[in-house]
């Protein structure tokens, strides 16, 4: 089970990216949210949302082996991590995060982005 | 710490160049909460009595509320707000997109602007960096231009408000641009912008804004959007959005229509929300956090080519659509683009324009003067009027002040359908059969603007039977089908509008859309709890939030005193065509509001209100709300 998104809903009103920082990070602040919603206007005039798509690119450019498969998520264990963000570029879509101290996170599959997007843009496949 | 708020005051002075970050005050926090509360407290107090509205002493401020850029449905609205150069007196405008959450998350609540800049600049913002930057290479450019190369010098996260050319030619009812699309249209707010050489302010803001708790708002705020999606207008409202109140308007005699001579026209289906779906409808156009969004964005495409823009929205379609006659979408959306581009406020401006298209067809205005012959919806004569405005050329120069000041110029019996209250033109929501609407255009602080109340539904109900309180939705459901409207009752109407008087500021207070709670009928107990969870101090909607906004209605009435030197009753009187002329047309023929009947409803307002019989308010209403004004 991975994320997807439908542009063909989304109005990009970023409640996803509202909800990922508030749940995961327990801040107020989209900029550190874990997917990111881009406005494509004035031509064509849609969105786009980055998702982490568990593709497992951070994990292939982990050269700690600190990013592992976990029922279907790549996690970071922080204990072998060692800042290195070589994980940051080798993302594909850009939204492997980067906190204050320094380190590396990512989506971890908590789903709330699904469950709170009020357009259904967003869902598990 | 000051939870909810972003904790600073962004000073900027545009004539020394010096900017100055404060802390938020604690006083304006505790007394007037946010948004518009701010406004209003800033503008009084710091405003030089007397100044200029388009001089330099004019205070312009950019205000959010506490709720703004919270997980909070629809928290993205951002208020503006200055002296307004169309009335004089109390001017605001607000819009929604993603511009003033970033300036929250760049750490400000509150922004104010003095002074003018000596040659043409923009404001860079990006979170702490502030610096007023030459804008030479933007002056003249239309909206969507500088965006596209405000976003492509400094990145694509950052948010764009700018003027178009009406506002640098400080066109009384200049607009502000923002996010492709979104406006804050009204009181000439664009135009105080272009006075203090300010084309564009740019912001990024990637800090945090401190909540109170955290948890609570993640759990309230997912009930919130959850019960969002419950209610029947979440799906059945937001497909049309705003525009789907148009057939139903038109149904009930209220379209405004050939510069307000009639309250119907035959061609509603052609330039509804239905016809936007149809013809024009790429994607739905969200502003932030908001979960029904009514911004539709498509293509126009006519003769003058194919242009992308967002709407139009109800207030688009009335007043450039059935008020200048337009009856092609495409066309209306076209000249939705026009005015977008131009940096014009769609509901003045379609206003203005029937206004002049009733002069020139009536003589008033001489071929020579036009410049070309023009046509009651007729694109072209549209789009050449307003041209002529934005750059205000010939006839454009005298109709760029608005139809009060325009009628002055003008002559003959122009004042008799210059249709506006205070000098803002009205909005679209004919009234002669509304009584309740009426007053409410009457006795706004901005002037004729429906932002402050609506009660069209209950005028109807008032007429025809029915529920007093039905939202939006339910009114567009039930629909409407009249041959003939009975006289609606102006007797019972006062308490309707000061209840509206007072909602619909209060959303405004918080920084949330009111749509959620109009439209669709969220109820008001969510954003108590969720101020609570944000801000960590109890509010009870009815008795705090709304005698807030009753303060706020006697402070800018008060504002409009001290700066308008003859203020008073006959500021709120609604133009004679409202109440010489009976609708000619429509399920509400026949009708219009008699002068004894504005008399009477003024009288029991001002009693309400605890204002003498001129309007003012009394010693004892001041003292009452702690108000220490003169």
């Amino acid at each position: 089970m991975t994320l997807s998104f439908n542009h063909e809903t989304c109005s990009g009103c970023r409640a996803c990216e509202l909800v990922c920082s508030l749940q995961n990070l327990k801040i107020i602040n989209p900029s550190k949210a874990m997917l990111r919603v881009t406005a494509r206007f004035p031509d064509p005039g849609i969105y786009e949302v980055d998702i982490c798509n568990q593709c497992g690119a951070c994990a292939e450019a982990c050269p700690t082996g600190a990013i592992h498969l976990v029922k279907g998520t790549w996690r970071i264990d922080m204990k072998k991590c060692d800042g290195c963000l070589a994980c940051v570029p080798a993302c594909p879509e850009n939204v492997m995060k980067v906190d204050d101290d320094g380190m590396p996170y990512k989506c971890i599959n908590c789903r709330q982005c699904v469950e709170v997007c009020p357009r259904d843009a967003l869902s598990f496949n | 710490m000051l939870y909810g708020y972003a904790g600073h005051t962004l000073r900027i002075d545009l004539s020394s160049g010096i900017i100055e970050k404060e802390p938020l005050k604690q006083e304006w926090v505790d007394e007037f909460i946010g948004g518009r509360g701010f406004t209003a407290k800033i503008l009084y107090d710091e405003t030089p009595p007397g100044a200029d509205p388009l001089g330099p002493e004019n205070r312009f401020i950019i205000a959010m509320g506490p709720l703004s850029g919270l997980f909070v449905p629809a928290a993205g609205k951002t208020h503006f707000a200055a002296k307004s150069p169309a009335t004089g007196g109390y001017g605001d405008s607000n819009m929604g997109g993603h511009f003033g959450v970033t300036m929250k998350y760049a750490g400000y609540d509150v922004t104010i602007l003095t002074g003018q800049a000596k040659d043409p600049s923009y404001i860079f913002i990006d979170n702490d960096t502030v610096e007023i930057r030459p804008a030479g290479h933007l002056w003249g450019k239309g909206s969507t231009a500088v965006e596209e190369i405000l976003k492509n010098d400094l990145g694509q996260e950052f948010q764009i408000l700018t003027i178009g050319e009406a506002g640098e030619r400080m066109v009384n009812f200049a607009c502000i641009s923002h996010d492709f699309g979104r406006q804050a249209g009204r009181t000439g707010i664009g135009a105080v912008l272009g006075s203090k050489n300010i084309k564009a302010i740019a912001v990024r803001g990637t800090k945090d804004i401190p909540v109170f708790d955290p948890k609570g708002l993640l759990k309230k705020g997912r009930q919130t959007y959850a019960a969002c999606r419950e209610k029947p207008g979440f799906k059945g409202w937001t497909p049309e959005g705003t525009a789907g109140i148009t057939n139903w308007c038109n149904d009930v005699g209220a379209l405004p229509t050939r510069n307000f001579t009639t309250s119907h026209c035959d061609y509603a289906d052609k330039i509804n929300g239905k016809a936007i779906l149809d013809e024009l409808k790429i994607t739905d156009k969200g502003c932030f956090s908001c979960p029904i969004p009514c911004g539709k964005y498509g293509v126009a495409k006519t003769a003058l080519g194919n242009k992308y823009v967002e709407g139009p929205e109800y207030e688009t379609l009335a007043l450039v659509g059935s008020n200048c006659e337009l009856s092609d979408i495409h066309a209306v959306a076209h000249v939705n683009w026009v005015c977008d581009e131009l940096g014009l406020d769609t509901c003045s401006a379609g206003a203005v324009v029937s206004f002049a298209l009733e002069c020139y067809e009536k003589g008033l205005i001489s071929r020579d003067e036009m410049g070309m012959d023009v046509k009651w919806g007729d694109l072209d004569s549209i789009v050449y009027i307003l041209e002529k405005i934005a750059k205000r050329e010939g006839i454009g120069d005298v109709l760029a002040d608005g139809v009060q000041k325009a009628a002055e110029k003008i002559g003959g019996d122009s004042a008799k359908f210059a249709i506006h209250v205070k000098g803002l033109e009205w909005t679209g929501y004919e009234s002669r059969n509304a009584p309740g609407m009426m007053l409410g255009y009457m006795t706004a602080d901005v002037g004729a603007h429906h932002s402050r109340c609506w009660v069209l539904g209950s005028d109807v109900a008032n007429a025809v039977g029915g529920n007093q309180d039905a939202n939006v939705h339910d009114l567009i459901s039930q629909g409407a089908d009249f041959e003939v409207i009975p006289k609606a009752d102006h007797k019972n109407v006062v308490p309707l509008v000061l209840k509206s008087q007072h909602l619909r500021p209060a959303f405004d207070i918080l920084g949330t859309c009111r749509l959620q709670y109009m439209e669709i009928g969220l109820e008001t107990h969510y954003y108590e709890e969720l101020y609570y969870h944000a801000t960590g101090k109890k509010l009870d909607f009815d008795k705090d939030l709304l005698t807030l906004s009753e303060k706020i209605w006697h402070l800018n009435r008060m504002f409009n005193k001290r700066e308008i030197p003859d203020f008073g009753r006959k500021y709120d009187y609604p133009p004679p065509r409202f109440y010489e002329e009976s609708i000619p047309s429509g399920p509400n023929k026949g009708h219009l509001v008699e002068f004894t009947v504005i008399e009477e409803m003024l009288d029991a307002y001002y009693a309400a209100r605890g204002w003498d019989s001129n309007g003012i308010p009394t010693k004892e209403t001041l003292e009452k709300f702690n108000l220490a004004v003169e």
